[in-house]
């Protein structure tokens, strides 16, 4: 009987986070689509040398983080691929998730600023181990760069 | 005070080099944002309560940071760089450090 009501837990909390999971994932990359289009014209950009035509521009920290966490289906289908390898894509498109949004909050602090250009863009991403005895509870990701002003 | 992340700045020169400067700060939530949080592993979507928590550490940290080489007489921090880690259930580090400098216009 035990086992039974635990397996129904189980069955209920893989539903509920397939469902959920599934919905929060499709919302969060239509919105993140709409909002690269719109920041298109900040450009971000690796280097550390400011592009040609930005001789003169004031220059200043722009930063965006976010925390995204797992639903209970990605968990247990990566405890699932953990026994035979391979890519877990679902962690792929959780950190993809991430890093996209973590840019676009940074854009969108830049824009703000009035910045034409981000450049020396850097990641730095670690996990919260808010919910301890889980493998992983949810990744945070904060992006960073020097905005590029135009005077 | 001016805060980059690069270490050439157009239409500036570097006068002075005064060192590292550094602030780091540990925060956490509360537990009941820790429990919440534990429901949102069971249906995913993003954190809001710990976005706002690195947001916060990391003006922290910066702040710290700017008052460090203010301390010493800078007036720019260059070459910033972030470092995060977890350092206990539910308590994340952030630092923030660079090098401070005397800048002056071209």
């Amino acid at each position: 009987m035990d086992v039974l009501i635990q397996l129904a837990i189980f069955l209920a909390l893989l539903a509920a986070g397939y469902a959920f999971g599934r919905r929060a994932e499709r919302r969060h990359y239509d919105s993140i689509r709409a909002r690269e289009d719109a920041l298109r014209h900040v450009l971000v950009l690796g280097e550390r040398l400011p592009p040609p035509g930005f001789a003169h521009c004031e220059t200043t920290l722009v930063a965006g983080s976010v925390v995204i966490s797992v639903d209970y289906f990605k968990t247990v289908v990566a405890g699932l691929r953990n026994l035979v390898g391979g890519r877990i894509s679902s962690y792929e498109s959780l950190l993809d998730r991430a890093r996209r949004e973590a840019v676009l909050r940074m854009q969108e602090r830049a824009e703000a600023l009035g910045a034409q250009a981000v450049i020396n863009m850097k990641f730095e991403t670690s996990r919260v181990s808010g919910n301890a005895g889980q493998s992983i509870g949810s990744v945070e990701v904060l992006a960073y760069g020097t905005a590029l002003i135009r005077t | 005070m001016l805060i980059s992340n690069i270490e050439i700045l157009p239409n500036k020169r570097v006068v002075k080099h005064l060192g590292l400067v550094q602030g780091s700060t540990v925060r956490a939530k509360h537990a009941g944002k820790d429990i919440m949080a534990g429901f949102k592993n069971i249906f995913g979507g993003e954190l809001g309560s710990y976005t706002e928590l690195l947001q916060e550490s990391r003006d922290e940290a910066v702040q710290r940071m700017q008052d460090q080489a203010a301390a010493i007489g800078a007036n720019a921090v260059i070459n910033v760089r972030f470092s995060t880690s977890a350092i206990a259930a539910g308590a994340s580090e952030i630092l923030a450090y660079g090098t401070a400098v005397v800048i002056e216009d071209i």
